[in-house]
């Protein structure tokens, strides 16, 4: 039995994310779009899932929404793993929000996948959540 | 046939204090933020790795870039400038009024690629090329058909699908040299406009999906019934068109995986689920890294030996722009 039951998502007003989350149907928490809505604090061990939309470098790739959410000690205590979106067309980019998170908490980054992932996405995703 | 010319009849001073959708900023910053000049990439480096290529290798790679000229060419000056009296807030005209500019300085971009590389007849050769080629011209009369078309929804998923599918028959090419480590600098400047399109093809994707909340239910299956039915008459002709340039090197299935990968985030883009199954997208790892080097598989943790593999703790880390 899985340790990690949940997830914990951003997505944008695009809602791809959204709808991963949703193809996962697992408990799942979603990081509020905005400054003015209530701050999410979670209690239980949880994967993050974050998109990151195209260029740069890097710069401004981890939307500003989930460093709030991971600058809270709580929430930042309970991550055990990362899961990045994009579009591999984004080029050195595609999920790079993914990769900074896992460096900056040192929890692995587990899985890419783009838009709103395949069908394979979602089943590798579930299966792999499971052995965690 | 005469046409009327559409505009817009009555505009507001655009005020970007006041953003109706955040996605039009997010979008309009992330372009701007990406912009680029081909005067940028050095491309004269390549012109030894150019010099490598077989005759028939040059001429190859003349006609592809020549195709994706014309497609960056309509959507230019057809295409972007279409949707602007669709769009639903100024911003969204501005954003336009960028994505129709950075499709000019595309197909700026192959120009300069060839008066680096080619000689005045090859270049002649290339464009005479593409007024002749009939999947090529196909192409361009389909899309131009629905951009002079009444339906503003109808539009955006042609432009969506050209975006996001119809260039990659072409951008194939230089990401097949990058990985043979030819043309790198030219992979480069490629690698810009694919950067450039995958953000055009989102944004009027999520553009579409906010029309389509506006319409009924019928009306909705319509445009999906369209959307699919139009990609399959693109494909068709892709697939053709593929087998025109690529079929003498032997590289069209290998080309056709990478059709059949974007097909299904073209559609992704447009909301709907992807219509190809993973046995036939299974492309070219090598050109998958030539595109991203993230693509790799090994960024798969689940499917890697796993069990050895230990999940560490969150540890806290110090930065200025994070407070941990």
């Amino acid at each position: 039995m899985s340790n990690v039951n949940e997830v914990v998502y951003f997505s944008s007003a695009s809602g791809n994310t959204h709808r991963f989350a949703e193809k996962l149907d697992l408990p799942a928490r979603r990081i509020p779009l905005y400054a003015r809505d209530e701050p999410l604090l979670v209690d239980r061990p949880y994967v993050l899932i974050v998109p990151t939309y195209g260029g740069g470098n890097g710069e401004g790739a981890v939307p500003k929404q989930v460093i709030r959410f991971l600058n809270n000690v709580g929430n930042r205590s309970l991550i055990r793993g990362v899961i990045g979106a994009g579009n591999t067309n984004f080029g050195t980019a595609y999920g790079i929000a993914g990769d900074i998170i896992a460096a900056k908490t040192g929890v692995p980054h587990l899985y890419r996948f783009e838009v709103f992932g395949t069908p394979d996405d979602v089943r590798i995703v579930r299966d792999g959540l499971e052995t965690l | 046939m005469t046409e009327k010319l559409k505009l817009i009849n009555r505009v507001s001073a655009i005020n970007w204090n006041r953003v109706v959708d955040d996605k039009d900023l997010e979008v309009w910053n992330r372009l701007t933020n990406n912009f680029w000049l081909p005067e940028k990439v050095p491309i004269s480096n390549d012109v030894q790795s150019w010099a490598r290529l077989t005759p028939q290798e040059r001429q190859l790679t003349m006609r592809v870039f020549t195709g994706l000229t014309l497609l960056d060419t309509i959507q230019g000056t057809v295409g972007a400038v279409s949707l602007i009296p669709d769009a639903l807030t100024p911003h969204e005209e501005a954003v336009y009024t960028n994505i129709a500019f950075m499709e000019s300085v595309h197909a700026k971009s192959y120009s300069s690629i060839f008066s680096t590389l080619a000689s005045t007849p090859e270049i002649d050769e290339a464009f005479r090329w593409s007024e002749d080629n009939e999947f090529l011209q196909k192409k361009a009369s389909i899309v131009l058909e629905y951009y002079h078309g009444d339906d503003p929804l109808k539009r955006k998923v042609a432009s969506t699908l050209l975006e996001s599918f119809l260039f990659y028959s072409g951008f194939y090419l230089p990401m097949y040299w990058s990985s043979r480590a030819q043309l790198t600098n030219t992979a480069d400047m490629i690698r810009l406009i694919i950067r450039d399109e995958a953000v055009h093809g989102y944004y009027i994707g999520y553009k579409f999906q906010r029309g389509l909340e506006l319409v009924d239910q019928a009306k909705r299956d319509e445009l999906k019934d369209y959307a699919f039915s139009l990609l399959y008459e693109l494909y068709d002709n892709e697939a053709a068109y593929t087998e025109s340039l690529y079929d003498e090197v032997g590289l069209s299935e290998d080309v056709k995986k990478f059709l059949h990968y974007n097909a299904n985030k073209a559609l992704m883009n447009l909301g709907y689920e992807s219509l190809f199954p993973s046995t036939v997208t299974d492309v070219n790892p090598a050109i998958l890294s030539a595109l991203s080097p993230n693509a790799d598989e090994n960024h798969d943790f689940f499917s890697g030996s796993g069990s050895s593999y230990v999940i560490g703790k969150a540890v806290a880390t110090e930065d200025e722009d994070w407070e941990f």
